[in-house]
């Protein structure tokens, strides 16, 4: 075993490697932008350089005049398309802000003009050269900019149904022993994923077929053929690989009806290939939030009082949020909870889903809030989260179904050296180098959805599993061969895998990190299946689905079964007893406590997910524990992240590999969260400044020294057949307050805006 | 990016024709028809973007046979034009005798863009100004003169502090050519007349009433060489930034000493990323001279280095930053070893 392939521990799969490993390095994977079409024509999107007004005129001389052009759409001949609602309302888009349907504009960067070119070169060219007067209006452009609004979020949001809230906060936070009030801020960022937003659309007569990078093909299909106005299953997505989704390829986005529609119009293949700068404001974001916190305790660290109230920003005609406060209200034990979100309305565009979205902003205000408590109360932060630990949640009254939380912090505490730490700020230094030791919780909901597969079984073992899931990097190609291949007890290398295709079974988005469980959930029931038909044909006298979960798999050789009581299923046998030879079975795989339309709305591109807090009679959530350790130059104040050490707890682990491939990713973008990552908005235009990959810093090879990923052994059997918790978001949360924790010990200085940059830290 | 015309120059003066043959009309040289093609990572980026938009590009790679030399001699250092940044970077004599050049070398870019880009490349960076690089803003006075500047009160972090006009702001972005303004070194400079040399300080044009002007170069001209007179074993570069590498510089000192019997002979200080043009901080490194070191010369240096700094709404900051990366530059110039 390596360290990138950890020996697995109780309730661990086997750490293989990658089952997509060698197309990738080798370049064999094609994603969305690699797939050949006949004969395509190229699009190029034009943008719009104002956040707010209308496009007055176009002056399309020049570009027409490029040799190559072939159409230019604009609102004025753009294809009429059907509305489709966002995603929160029962629809599938990201936002409703639909472009080219008048001379509006809503926000920064719109799609004004797309150019159909014969080559890329030229569709760019021309897009160049298209001139555009505008009709400005003054926009707002975030918190405090003149002619935002704010309500409240319950009421404007469906998906947003409390704010919850237990006792009486106001008068247990006036009795409090010890208070504290604070205020964080969190910036705008974007997904910024390695593959650009690329979409390609061919007809062949009625059918269309959409070759695009996302995290929910079913939901893509569906509402592509709403906004055209024809029938869904006329559409098929096809993606068999993503690179990097990290929400942003989660609802749909209007590129993909009007490349669509002008494919239609134009009767041939079209290809776009958006630049990055574009990326930033075609598809979604993360918003910038604000937060007050107040805690109250008692002297000995009990927290009495807890209210956590919340800003989020969206656009004008989009409610979209993402109310941290369903988890930061259950987090610890309190008696004496409130909470509030708020939504502010500003002109910009529709913000989205982006790893861990409801808690990388509110856990950083919550566990910056712990570590500021734990210094008034002049005690450990380990041990101010062992005080308020719990195994229920507070709102309602539910336990959580496990939680491992204390186990984490003690074992990424020791790998650490979390004992060495002298707790006095401005206490350690090396060098130049001031050093300081701060730590967080993580935690992140449980969720699964309905999700369905097909697998088909040959009697020399060869399995092929079909499922229209997602491989965004995560691993999901793996942990499904794994999952089949133990099941049916065959070889791995004998079992094909097929997902990223919308002609598959339906399995539910690549996102709330629900693909696993969801996924190889279906996968069991359904490899089940194929064991009870066997096991039926050869013992058609048996208890079947006894003697089904006690059948022996293809692979082991019949001699060393000899022993045992039950025989192992001859397959030959069973195969010729059966008369076929190949077994296919199809199934749908719903949670316990899903909806009743669940099966309904799965194949309609509505996946209902379940778990964390809303389940009925219990809480699921996995949790982690992170330590890390900055360092401050005192002459440059630059800030450095040298070690990051977390340690998590998340269900069975189906593949150690993979599981701490995600987790340290999720750590260093974590890091990036709190030292680097923000999109910057001139707050005159409202237009986003630093819209490419050399000015919106993410870390680099040489700012991640050392990261280092403990898998704690957890089993719980009470969330889903496959015992997994998602854990793909588990990691990038509390880093922020971590790394924050960490520079007020380094510098006595508590910084409660992110990204932290050097000018943040005084002399 | 738009079409355009590729040509392949095989020695100086084809190179210097057919740069001249397009450019007699179009002066400045930002917006000159043909342009010069080497390590190509500055011109093609601002070609993908729309800012450059030359009709005719000439590729001088062919010229590094005769102009990508690396000669350290005892009077003086000779760098060719197209020298490889990485390949000067890690040149034994350079890393010895000339830390401050090796090191800001080392310190800029990335491993993959050093192994391109050229040391005359290097030096002719534009500016990274986000409202320059985006033709979506018509106010950029270095594109569009006269247009006004989007980044005097926009998102401006990263802007200049010192040698800024009510014209422009934008920062000048490299790292070597503070080393070559610190060290005095020569641009050598061949065009249409033969060979002619300048001072390195004088290459570089603050924007004034003319930011689209940046150097005194014309167009037809190329640079071929570099000279550094003397050995600067005693010398730095410091660079202050966002990460740990990849980053321009917030700010940067290159600062190089001459230290005597604990007697300051000689000092020189430039500073990065804080200005408009390479910046060398004459009236500060003249309280040098003659000094022995301690911080509070130190601090009087750095103060008179910013002394006519003017930061703007997000860049303040790096007129205090600025002093202390020089203070710090010169603590580690001063308390280096020397590697004979």
């Amino acid at each position: 075993m390596t360290a990138a392939a950890p020996e697995p521990k109780a309730n661990m799969g086997q750490p293989v490697p990658r089952y997509d490993a060698a197309s990738k390095v080798t370049g064999r994977a094609t994603y969305a932008s690699d797939m050949p079409l006949d004969n395509p024509a190229h699009a190029f999107l034009v943008t719009s350089a104002i956040a707010k007004g209308r496009v007055d005129s176009f002056d399309l001389d020049d570009a027409r005049a490029v040799r190559g052009v072939i159409d230019i759409v604009t609102h004025e001949n753009a294809p009429k398309l059907k509305e489709s609602k966002l995603f929160s309302n029962g629809g599938y888009a990201g936002t409703t802000i639909q472009p080219l349907k008048s001379a509006d504009i809503a926000h920064d960067g719109q799609i004004i003009a797309v150019v159909i070119a014969e080559s890329y070169e030229a569709a760019r060219e021309a897009a160049n050269r298209v001139k555009v007067s505008y009709t400005a209006v003054a926009p707002s452009a975030s918190f405090g900019s003149p002619g935002t609004t704010t309500a409240a979020a319950k009421g404007q949001n469906a998906q947003f149904k409390e704010d919850p809230q237990v006792g009486d906060f106001a008068r247990a936070f006036d009795e409090a022993e010890v208070k504290l009030t604070a205020s964080y801020d969190t910036p705008p960022q974007h997904h910024n994923p390695m593959e650009l937003f690329t979409t390609s659309c061919a007809w062949m007569g009625d059918n269309l077929v959409i070759y695009e990078g996302s995290q929910y093909v079913y939901g893509l299909k569906n509402g592509v053929a709403e906004q055209l106005g024809i029938d869904a299953d006329k559409v098929r997505v096809v993606n068999p690989y993503v690179g990097g989704g990290f929400g942003s390829r989660g609802s749909m986005t209007p590129r993909t009806a009007i490349i669509a529609g002008i494919a239609k119009r134009l009767n041939r293949p079209i290809k776009l290939v958006p630049t990055r700068d574009q990326g930033f404001t075609i598809t979604t974001h993360r918003a910038e939030t604000r937060h007050e916190i107040r805690l109250g305790a008692s002297r000995d660290g009990k927290l009495v009082a807890l209210r956590h109230e919340g800003a989020e920003v969206s656009s004008r005609p989009d409610a979209y949020c993402v109310g941290g406060t369903k988890t930061t209200t259950r987090l610890y034990a309190c008696p004496n909870v409130a909470s509030l979100v708020s939504i502010v309305r500003a002109d910009r565009n529709t913000p989205g889903f982006m790893r861990s979205p409801p808690e990388v902003p509110y856990l950083f205000a919550l566990e910056s809030a712990m570590d500021e408590l734990a210094v008034k109360l002049n005690m450990d932060p380990v041990e101010l989260r062992r005080i308020n630990d719990t195994t229920v949640e507070p709102i309602g009254g539910k336990p959580y179904t496990s939680r491992s939380l204390m186990a984490c912090f003690d074992e990424a505490a020791k790998a650490f050296g979390w004992s060495q730490r002298s707790p006095q700020p401005k206490s350690m230094s090396d060098g130049d180098w001031l050093i300081g030791y701060g730590c967080a919780a993580t935690c992140y909901p449980t969720q699964m959805a309905p999700s369905a597969a097909r697998v088909r079984l040959q009697r020399d073992g060869r399995t092929r599993v079909e499922i229209a899931g997602h491989e965004i990097g995560t691993g999901a190609y793996t942990v499904i061969a794994q999952t089949a291949a133990e099941r049916l007890g065959v070889p791995l290398d004998k079992v094909a895998v097929f997902l990223g295709d919308s002609e598959l079974p339906p399995a539910p988005v690549a996102g709330g990190s629900n693909s696993t469980a969801s996924t190889c959930s279906a996968v069991m029931m359904v490899c089940d299946q194929i064991r009870q038909r066997l096991f039926k044909a050869v013992m058609p006298s048996d208890s079947l689905t006894d003697k089904a979960k006690e059948t022996v798999g293809l692979s082991q050789a019949p001699s060393t079964q000899a022993a045992k009581s039950d025989r192992p299923l001859d397959i030959e046998k069973a195969f010729d007893a059966l008369g076929a030879g190949v077994v296919e079975e199809y199934g749908e795989w719903k949670p316990e406590g899903a909806p009743l339309d669940s099966f309904k709305a799965m194949h309609s591109g509505h996946a209902r997910i379940v778990g964390g807090h809303a389940m009925k009679d219990k809480i699921a959530y996995a949790f982690g524990a992170e330590f890390v350790e900055v360092r401050i130059n005192r002459f440059t104040h630059e800030i450095r992240c040298p070690r990051l050490v977390g340690a998590f707890a998340a269900g069975r682990i189906m593949n150690p590999r993979t599981a701490r491939s995600q987790l340290m990713g999720g750590l260093i973008w974590g890091m990036s969260s709190a030292l680097l990552e923000a999109t910057e908005i001139d707050q005159r235009n409202a237009r986003y400044v630093n819209d490419n990959l050399a000015d919106y810093l993410v870390p680099v090879n040489a700012d991640v020294a050392g990261v280092e990923v403990i898998l704690l052994s957890e089993q719980d059997d009470h969330i889903n057949p496959a015992g997994a918790k998602g854990l793909g978001e588990l990691a990038n949360v509390g880093t922020n307050a971590a790394i924050c924790n960490a520079i007020y010990h380094a510098t006595g200085q508590r910084i409660r805006k992110l990204p932290v940059r050097l000018e943040n830290i005084e002399a | 990016m738009r079409p355009f015309s590729y040509q392949r120059a095989s020695d100086p003066d084809m190179a210097v024709r057919a740069l001249s043959a397009a450019a007699a009309a179009s002066n400045p040289l930002t917006k000159a028809a043909a342009q010069p093609l080497a390590g190509g990572t500055t011109l093609i980026d601002l070609m993908k973007l729309d800012v450059m938009r030359p009709a005719a590009i000439v590729d001088i790679n062919s010229l590094a046979q005769g102009w990508s030399a690396i000669e350290p001699g005892s009077e003086a250092l000779r760098l060719g034009a197209l020298a490889k940044m990485s390949d000067v970077a890690a040149h034994a004599e350079i890393e010895r005798n000339y830390p401050v050049i090796a090191n800001s070398l080392k310190l800029a870019a990335s491993a993959q863009l050093r192994n391109m880009a050229t040391l005359a490349g290097n030096v002719m960076q534009r500016t990274r100004c986000s409202y320059f690089r985006d033709v979506s803003y018509e106010n950029c006075n270095k594109r569009n003169p006269g247009s006004g500047c989007a980044a005097m009160d926009g998102v401006n972090r990263m802007h200049a502090v010192l040698g800024t006009s009510d014209q422009c702001v934008a920062t000048y972005p490299g790292d070597f050519a503070q080393a070559l303004v610190a060290l005095d070194a020569m641009v050598e400079i061949t065009g249409k007349a033969g060979t002619r040399s300048m001072p390195f300080a004088q290459l570089h044009k603050t924007p004034g009433n003319t930011p689209d002007i940046e150097t005194m170069l014309q167009p037809g001209e190329l640079i071929s060489a570099f000279s550094v007179p003397g050995q600067w074993p005693r010398s730095v570069y410091l660079k202050a930034r966002d990460r740990q590498s990849y980053e321009f510089a917030l700010s940067s000192a290159a600062v190089a000493l001459d230290v005597q019997g604990g007697t300051i002979r000689d000092a020189r200080v430039a500073l990065g990323g804080v200005a408009t043009v390479p910046w060398r901080a004459r009236e500060a490194e003249a309280l040098l001279k003659g000094q022995k070191f301690d911080d509070g010369l130190a601090q009087r240096v750095a103060d008179a280095a910013f002394a006519d700094a003017k930061g703007r709404q997000h860049n303040g900051f790096k007129i205090a930053l600025g002093k202390r990366v020089v203070m710090r530059a010169l603590q580690q110039a001063v308390t280096m070893e020397i590697r004979s």
